[in-house]
Formats: structure tokens, sequence, C-alpha cells
């Protein structure tokens, strides 16, 4: 019994690398066989000069490509979203074409202890999972600060487990000239993002995957 | 701003904006006698000071003796208004007020708040300030950048183009290039 129970872990296990490994060799691949015409997009909105940036982005892209639009923010910003309603110009809780607002609970808040963060990050965990689950986005775009953290991980997992592949965007924050933020390394590092942006071009040279084309601001 | 329309060409205003936060010790800083006395030497004649959650509170004055007109607010939906009518903003080192002053080509100086965790927020403004786009300071040096304040060194702000970023996650996609 103990050996079936051995083997049947060992066989999962490798299952589970092998997947995880194919997972990430595919990521950062490009699209060769599109079906759709518009890709589900889902918009994570960081706070204050995050969302001006992310705003300036999605001000140049094509509005019917990348649609339906799910925006989150974190449940303690008030100001994204609204910034996100401006530019949508959609004042009501959905748009004509299903574009969304949604806020969602922040892992840890500036000054908070790291003993309640536990219980804090397991609440936003499981929320982000009931949102992703309702959304299953085609493309997420997000450019920090931690918000996007547990979206991210939910949509690797979902891709290892084949529930819904999509493609990560990830923009470093202008701020960061020198070094990237903890989202960007922890993105960076275990190939999370298809495509990870820096905005300077000595950034760029630290982190030899990371694409520099320019600024956003 | 509601006295000051009858001698407008004389108004040269400092605003000073610390943005959703607090950052008493800069509050603290342009209260002072000294950067004040400054100000006034470069020829400037109202400071206006956003404070935001700050526990510091600075002194108003109307300026009948010669001196600094000061007032302040706590948050306002219209700091766009303030920065427009400003002629030199003093602000903490947030990337959208340092965009946002920099894109209507404000002079400006950024002062960093040493009292955060992760100060990452010098690299920008040191980055751009070594870029001559900007004048960088913290709250005990910032009266010396005052005093030596010459606007004719500031470059420009080119702004960025998100175009290129656009085009790599449409090709990244298959969306047609253009």
């Amino acid at each position: 019994m103990v050996e079936f129970v051995l083997i049947f872990l060992v066989i999962t296990t490798t299952l589970l690398v092998v997947r995880v490994v194919y997972v990430i060799s595919q990521s950062s691949k490009p699209i060769r066989n599109r079906s759709q015409k518009h890709l589900s997009t889902l918009v994570v909105l960081g706070s204050g000069g995050h969302t001006a940036e992310m705003i300036n982005l999605l001000s140049v892209m094509q509005k019917d490509w990348f649609a339906p639009r799910y925006y989150i923010a974190a449940a303690t910003d008030n100001m994204s979203l609204q910034k996100a309603r401006v530019f949508e110009g959609i004042l009501d809780y959905k748009g004509a074409d299903g574009t969304q607002f949604m806020q969602i609970y922040r892992s840890r808040e500036v000054g908070q202890s790291y003993i309640t963060s536990v219980g804090t990050t397991l609440l936003a965990l499981g929320h982000a999972l009931w949102l992703m689950v309702k959304i299953r986005p085609h493309v997420i775009l997000c450019n920090g600060p931690g918000t996007c953290i547990p979206i991210c991980a939910i949509a690797f997992i979902f891709k290892v487990l084949g529930i819904r592949w999509s493609y990560i965007f990830y923009v470093e924050s202008i701020a960061r000239v020198k070094r990237l933020s903890l989202t960007g390394l922890l993105l960076y590092k275990l190939h999370m993002a298809d495509q990870l942006f820096v905005q300077w071009p000595q950034l760029q040279k630290q982190y030899p995957r990371a694409h520099y084309v320019g600024r956003l601001m | 701003m509601e006295d000051v329309n009858n001698h407008i060409e004389s108004k040269r205003t400092v605003f000073v904006t610390v943005g959703t936060t607090s950052f008493d010790s800069l509050v603290r800083t342009v209260d002072s006698d000294q950067v004040k006395e400054a100000l006034l030497e470069k020829g400037y004649t109202h400071l206006v000071i956003q404070m935001g959650r700050g526990s510091y509170i600075p002194k108003k004055s109307s300026g009948e003796d010669g001196s600094l007109v000061v007032d302040y607010f706590t948050f306002s939906s219209s700091i766009a208004d303030y920065l427009r009518s400003a002629s030199l903003v003093i602000s903490h080192a947030g990337s959208g007020s340092i965009f946002e002053t920099l894109r209507i080509a404000k002079p400006l100086i950024v002062v960093v708040n040493e009292d955060l965790m992760d100060n990452h927020q010098s690299e920008l403004a040191e980055e751009l300030a070594e870029r001559k786009h900007l004048f960088c300071a913290r709250p005990q040096t910032l009266c010396q950048v005052i005093e030596s304040l010459n606007l004719d060194t500031i470059v420009p702000y080119e702004p960025g183009d998100a175009n290129p970023v656009a085009k790599l996650i449409n090709k990244h996609l298959g969306f047609p290039a253009d």
C-alpha cells in the first residue's frame, strides 16, 4: 500500500514538473494560430503612478482586440478604478462590451505587521482565485505593485492545469531605475510573464530577458 | 487664490505637494523661516502647501509685512490646476507627481522622503536630476537647493511613448503590426 502511494506520488510529481517546465518554455513564445478576434483582458491597476502608467499604455492599445476588459484594483484604492472609468468613458458598473471594474483584497497594506498579513494574504489569494475563475482572461496586463502577484500565480497554475492559457505582460514601473521591484523580480525569476518590460536601458542590461523599448511616461 | 487677482503679474507661486500620504518633515521644512526667506529672495511671492495626511500644520500668512503669502490644504481634486498656476513645484518623490509636473514643464524640486522603508523612490528622482530635468533634495538640503537654484540649467523632459510596448504585445499575440 505504502509503495503504491509512493509510486503514485513520484509519477504525479514527475508529470507536474514536466508540465511546469513545458508551460515555462512555452511562455514568452508568440501565438502562432490565434482563433479569437478578441482577447478578454484583465488589467491589474496598482495605484497612483502605476495606474497612470497603465492608462498611458492602454490609451495606445486597440480596444476592440483587447475586449472585454476587466479592471482590478486594491479594495483600499478608490482612485484607480475611477481613473479607469474615466478612461473607458463608463460611469456604471458595466460597459456595453462587457468591460467591468472590480476590487480585490490586498495581501498586505503598507505598515501592516507580518503576523496579521498571513491571514490577509490567504484572504487575498482566495479572493483572487474567485475572480480568476470567473474571468479566466486570455491576456493579463500588470505593472505592480504586489496586487498582481496572486493574480499572476493563479494564472500560472491555471496554465499548468490546462484551465486557461493566459498571456501575461508586466511593465516595470518607471520609478525602478536600478533594480526590479520585488514583484518584477518574482515574475522575472519564475518566468511567469510572457514579456517583461523595463523603462530604463540600464535595467535591461541587468535583466537580459526583459524588454526595453522606451518609457511610458 | 481669490484676493490676488489684482496683482496677478507679480504673483509667483511655489506649490508644495506631498501626494496621498504624509511627509511632515517636508512640510515642516518649507514652513521654516529659512526656506521662506530663501524663496522670497528668489522672487517668489506665494507658498501653497498640499499637506496630505500629515499632522504638522503650517502657519498661514497673508503676507502683509512683505513676507511670503502662505496657504495650505490637505487634499484637492484639482492638483493639476495648482500645478499649472505655480512658478515652482516642490514635490515628494512619487512618480505620479513628478511626471505630471514635468509634462507641463514646470520647474521642479523633488524632495526624497528618507523615512520610507523601501526607499526606491530616490532612484527615479536622482536619475531625472542627473539628466537635468529636475532638482533633487532631501528635507535637510532643500534650503541650499533653493538658494542655489538656477532654472536655466533645466533640460525639458521629452514625454515617453507607449506605442513600442503596445506593438511588441500585439506582435506577441499575433495581431497585425499596424
